[in-house]
């Protein structure tokens, strides 16, 4: 296994094991965060560790984790969405404009999912169709989508949600476990499956190490993306659904700021901004990170915005740290 | 000299031209020279934050933290108003300009040292700024009673029949117009944004550009963030949220490639005014103020759609029809 | 060291001793030594991979050198950056014009030392009017307020000229000034460089033309596999001695061209054209055959192959594939009828720097490797060491980056990954530019491999020996249209030549 000698007609498959490749990921550097964060709040709040709190808790982020699996597969091919917040709260005001004209809540659904899509559909038409950079075109969809609640909600609000609908963001699958987390776990094995071990997958990574050489390979550029954009417009709409329900309202300022914390998460994860590499178990474990963090410091009363500061100090440290690390050991080799 | 006025700028003086022909359709009044110096005025803080994200998007960067740099550094100008009400004024507007500044160095010196994506530095200081005027102000306001009169009297002051606040942004106008224009500075930004690469041979230091580039930025964030605060009379975490979103459309729409080097001061303006005009007409056309934000969002997909055809490059003329009769 | 009469009066205007460069796994430049001496030109020879481009990014203050030295005059210099190298009078004109497009050929001339006005500012008028004087002394007459985008190659290169004239540079690196140009301004450079030449400026002349270096050059310098193996003056030497040095090997035993019985027609392209890069194509590929593309650079030769594979659309012309009328709007419809393209820019087009070996190889047939849809990795590994081992490959592992190999390794899994696709035509577009010898001889001899198991064979190539070397027939192009027709046995390089350059046969 470990013959690094360069005979030519016997190039060995792998050098390392499965085991060393995983030590030396950064989703084990996450883990060992995690579990750190973990012990820290079990230690500094003994109600941190009662079952339901910790379900309880399973709600800062189950939302932002579902746009987060798509926004992934997005950035690690080389393309941005900053308009899912914007999705959310336009599916979000569909859904209470539905509600007024008495639909029930499985036309709900229906309609929540159908505005994400559309609004993924748009954005993929103009960035892929016309060839235009996602990170323009999705600022003005941002724009957009969320001006459009403003047009139609200006600053009232839609509420009452049939009791059924309630259910999404509130209602329980078994025991603590909720079925936003149900739906979170469901969903990360379905994007770590497509994004590892499908065709697809290999091909985003294509895509986002090397546009033009994948196109030459073969591979259906436009289309990929398109799909992609598709999927985090239905994720946005999903995420609406659940959020939506949780809330029992709809304000046209819902999910404000959200794609920043999602992109956070993403990065956080360990997906490289500029496209190319990253796994779905880093976002999962990036997920969990901020959620306890947001839970922890709930816990200990500290206000919601000293929690995001920390949230920036940790996106740019997350990616600061390795370059200062690298450096470090340059220097000590020289 | 209409040589040198290029496409991309006439066109917007069209489009604005238009806009405001269909505005006076349903509502003459709005053309009257005291309206549109008025509508100016609205428009002046737009503009000096337009020439600062103008100069780091040359540079093929990005700053998401404008406005939470502008929130932070006038928070801090009224905070030093309301403890200290006897320093003058220019003294507390040189403080939100440092203030600005240094936060500005801080993004620059990550993207240049660090060589972390610009993108993710200011969407990181983005939420750090915001929570640090948390952590100075508590929370709280700061409203129109703590502040001293001349603290809040300077951009309304009328100079030669004009607010103050117009002239300062003229002068920024014609300031950054010889920086970009006549000065190496100015100059290296386009060539560090046209062609990295290239910018090397030159000798030119791209970190560095960049760096010079976002402290351009974080001053101006930091001058607005004083005149935002004296002339709103207000300053609360939440001041100019989401402006940074204004900010990068008025670019995008005047024209400057995101894709670094091609841009002009006349652009940045004419992309804020544009920007200016609307939200200033909607409420006298009748039209919800609430439709503003989608308004801005479809002008500036289609103004980033009109840029890319027009950048987009004509394809190399291998054939050459002359010589083959 | 080799001493004659004119070095040892004159002293270099810039001198490199024992320079050492090396990269991770590579080592670039070992113990390299070159002076240039002032109204002189001396010839940088070498093939592609030997060095040649390292050196001029040490002299150039890109990369700094590990070992070695670097003198101006009589004081040692170093040039920790561009700046302090254009500082020292170092000034190159690049290959592929660096230079900035969005901006005024004035500005281009005088960027970071532009005249500036007593208030400190940018004093356009002079520097426009600097800017025509300059452009008169390279001997040019246009205006220099325009944009350079609007300026074609030859006229980008007399902007540079005229940018190493205005920083009075003392030393002039040209790196294959001539390669996109065409024949009249081909002449009209070799004047300039006699005029620079008569100003004393000190010239280094990357070039890999033979006629060239030897109407223009007055030294010569060889370099092999980053070392110096030979240098001296062109009066002295011959073209054949130096494609020897260079070489490292007589030339005729390059080429592993094999007899391969010919068989019928397998593509025939007919009526082809493009609105502004190409015009009536018509050519048949027979089976086992390998049909040469010949032409300058930018002779349109890239852009038609790309059409024919559905990159760009063609606006009329037919391909017909074993008789088969084919429409094919994209690469993937390309892989699937059956013809695959090799792209020329290996880094940009070909390899998925990022992505292991063996995704790379697999990446067009993962259809065939997975089952529906889900990745087989036990299949991939097994398509991906068949096609490695049969190219020679060096490496690790299979699963390591493409982006740690060498160029030439780079290459082979390029190749790997579009003959696993098992098409019946392929494209090579430039196969063996930048990479060493070794692997250019495994490539080559690969391709015969390939046309006697009856492939058939396009192969674009501006190397004039790789072309006779390697081709049954070959096409000519120029200026977007096919400028001639040659078969083997009557190919001479001065045909290819005249046809590539629009020369009339000589009275």
């Amino acid at each position: 296994m470990a013959e690094t000698h360069l005979t030519p007609r016997n190039i060995p498959d792998r050098l390392e094991g499965r085991g060393a490749r995983l030590l030396k990921s950064w989703e084990s550097l996450l883990f060992v965060v995690a579990c750190l964060i973990f012990l820290g709040n079990s230690l500094a709040s003994p109600y941190f560790l009662d079952p339901w709190n910790l379900s309880d808790a399973t709600f800062n982020f189950t939302e932002k984790a579902m746009i987060a699996f798509a926004m992934a597969l997005v950035i690690i091919a080389g393309e941005i969405d900053l308009s899912v917040a914007s999705v959310i709260a336009l599916a979000s005001t569909a859904m209470g404009y539905a509600v007024q004209l008495g639909f029930d809540t499985p036309a709900l659904v229906a309609i929540g999912l159908s505005v994400g899509l559309l609004c993924g559909a748009i954005n993929g038409l103009l960035i892929t169709g016309l060839g235009l950079p996602s990170i323009v075109v999705t600022i003005g969809t941002m724009s957009l989508f969320r001006g459009l609640s403003f047009i139609i909600l200006g600053d009232q609000a839609f509420t009452g949600y049939p009791d059924s609908f309630s259910w999404f963001g509130q209602g329980y699958v078994w025991w603590v476990f909720s079925f936003e987390f149900t739906l979170f776990v469901v969903l990360a094995v379905v994007y770590g499956v497509v994004l590892h071990k499908t065709n697809f997958g290999r091909a985003v990574y294509a895509i986002g190490n090397n546009q033009t050489a994948a196109l030459f390979s073969g591979i259906r550029v436009g289309r990929i993306k398109f799909i992609l954009f598709l999927l985090t417009g239905l994720m946005a709409g999903l995420a609406s659904i659940c959020l939506t329900s949780r809330l029992g309202s709809t304000r046209p300022s819902i999910a404000l700021g959200w794609e920043l914390e999602v992109v956070t998460m993403v990065v956080l994860g360990g997906v490289n901004i500029l496209g190319g590499s990253g796994t779905i178990p880093g976002v999962v474990l990036a997920a969990l990170i901020m959620g306890m963090v947001t839970f922890g410091f709930g816990l200990l009363n500290v206000p919601g915005i000293v929690m995001s500061i920390f949230i920036g100090l940790l996106l740019i440290s997350v990616i600061a740290l390795p370059i200062l690390w690298r450096r470090a050991r340059h220097r000590l080799a020289h | 000299m209409a040589k040198f006025l290029k496409n991309r700028e006439l066109l917007l003086v069209g489009a604005i031209t238009v806009l405001l022909a269909l505005i006076t359709l349903r509502f003459p009044p709005f053309v009257a020279p005291a309206n549109l110096a008025r509508v100016y005025n609205d428009t002046s803080i737009l503009i000096i934050l337009a020439l600062g994200q103008m100069a780091v998007i040359l540079t093929r960067c990005i700053d998401l933290s404008m406005a939470a740099n502008l929130a932070l550094s006038g928070m801090v100008a009224a905070m030093l108003n309301a403890a200290f009400p006897g320093l003058p004024i220019p003294l507390i507007i040189l403080a939100a300009i440092t203030l600005g500044t240094a936060l500005g160095m801080i993004n620059g010196a990550l993207v240049w040292k660090l060589d972390i994506p610009p993108i993710v530095v200011t969407l990181g200081t983005l939420t750090i700024y915001r929570g640090l005027i948390f952590l100075l102000s508590g929370g709280k306001w700061i409203n129109a009673h703590q502040m001293s009169d001349a603290f809040k009297a300077l951009p309304r002051d009328e100079l030669v029949g004009f607010p103050v606040l117009s002239w300062l942004s003229l002068v920024m106008i014609g300031l950054i117009f010889l920086l970009m224009s006549r000065t190496a500075l100015g100059r290296a930004f386009y060539a560090v944004g046209g062609n990295p690469h290239a910018a090397v041979y030159t000798g030119i230091d791209v970190g560095r550009t960049r760096f010079s580039a976002y402290c351009l930025s974080g001053a101006l964030a930091g001058l607005s963030g004083y005149l935002w605060v004296s002339r709103y009379a207000v300053a609360y975490v939440d001041i100019a949220a989401g402006f940074e979103l204004d900010i990068i459309a008025a670019c995008v729409i005047g024209g400057i490639s995101i894709a670094g080097g091609i841009g002009s001061v006349a652009g940045a303006v004419l992309g804020a005014l544009f920007l200016g005009v609307i939200k200033n007409a909607l409420p006298v056309i009748n039209i919800s103020p609430f439709a503003q934000m989608a308004i801005s969002g479809m002008v500036i997909i289609i103004a980033v759609a009109v840029n890319a055809r027009a950048e987009r490059r004509k394809g190399r003329v291998i054939l050459r029809k002359a010589e083959a009769v | 060291m080799l001493q004659d009469t004119l070095t040892s009066r004159i002293k270099p205007a810039i001198a490199l001793k024992g320079i050492s460069k090396s990269f991770p796994g590579v080592k670039a430049l070992s113990d390299v030594s070159l002076s240039l001496y002032p109204g002189s030109v001396t010839a940088l020879i070498g093939e592609n991979g030997a060095g040649k481009s390292t050196l001029v990014k040490i002299l150039t203050g890109i990369y700094q050198p590990d070992q070695g030295t670097i003198s101006v005059g009589d004081q040692e210099v170093h040039f920790p950056t561009a700046l302090a190298a254009a500082r020292a009078g170092v000034t190159a004109i690049h290959q592929e014009t660096v230079l900035f497009d969005e901006l005024s050929v004035a500005e281009n001339i005088f960027l970071g030392h532009a005249p500036r006005n007593r208030f400190g500012l940018i004093d356009w008028k002079k520097l426009n009017a600097d800017a025509r004087a300059l452009l008169a002394r390279a001997g040019a007459d246009f205006d220099p307020t325009i944009r350079l985008r609007d300026l074609g190659i030859a006229r980008k290169h007399l902007v540079a000229i005229a940018r190493a004239l205005s920083v009075d540079a003392q030393v002039v690196i040209m790196d294959e000034p001539t390669a996109a140009l065409s024949h009249k301004e081909i002449h009209e450079l070799y004047a300039l460089v006699e005029r620079l030449k008569a100003d004393g400026k000190a010239i280094l002349f990357i070039s890999h033309k033979f006629d060239e270096i030897f109407r223009i050059a007055d030294r010569y310098t060889v370099f092999r596999d980053g070392t110096m193996v030979d240098e001296g003056l062109i009066a002295d030497v011959s073209q054949d001695k130096l494609v020897r040095l260079m070489v490292g090997r007589a030339v005729g035993s390059v080429y592993p061209k094999k007899e391969v019985a010919i068989g019928e027609p397998i593509l025939t392209v007919s009526g082809y054209r493009h609105p502004t890069e190409f015009e009536d194509i018509n050519f048949e590929l027979r089976r086992g055959e390998i049909l040469g593309f010949y032409g300058l650079v930018g002779a349109g030769r890239s852009e038609f192959m790309q059409s024919l594979i559905g990159v760009t659309r063609p606006s009329a012309g037919a391909v017909r594939l074993d008789g088969e009328v084919l429409v094919i709007r994209s690469p993937s419809e390309a892989i699937r009828s059956g013809i695959v393209y090799v792209p020329e820019e290996r880094g940009r087009q070909g390899a998925i720097i990022g992505l292991p070996i063996f995704q790379n190889v697999t990446l067009p047939s993962l259809s065939r490797t997975s089952r529906s849809g889900f990745l087989k990795l036990a299949n991939e590994f097994a398509l991906a060491r068949e096609y490695t081992s049969r190219l020679d490959l060096r490496a690790a592992s299979l699963d390591q980056d493409v982006g740690t190999l060498s160029g030439g390794n780079q290459q082979k899994v390029v190749i790997a990954k579009w003959l696993a696709t098992r098409p019946k035509v392929i494209i090579l577009d430039e196969p063996t530019k930048g990479i060493d010898i070794g692997s250019k001889a495994a490539v080559h001899a690969f391709m015969s491999e390939l046309a006697s198991e009856g492939l058939s064979v396009i192969m674009v190539s501006s190397e004039i020996p790789e072309i006779m070397g390697m081709s049954d027939r070959v096409i000519v192009m120029r200026e977007g249209r096919i400028a001639g027709r040659f078969e083997r046995a009557e190919l001479t390089a001065e045909k290819l030549v005249r046809a590539a350059a629009g020369i009339r046969e000589a009275a």
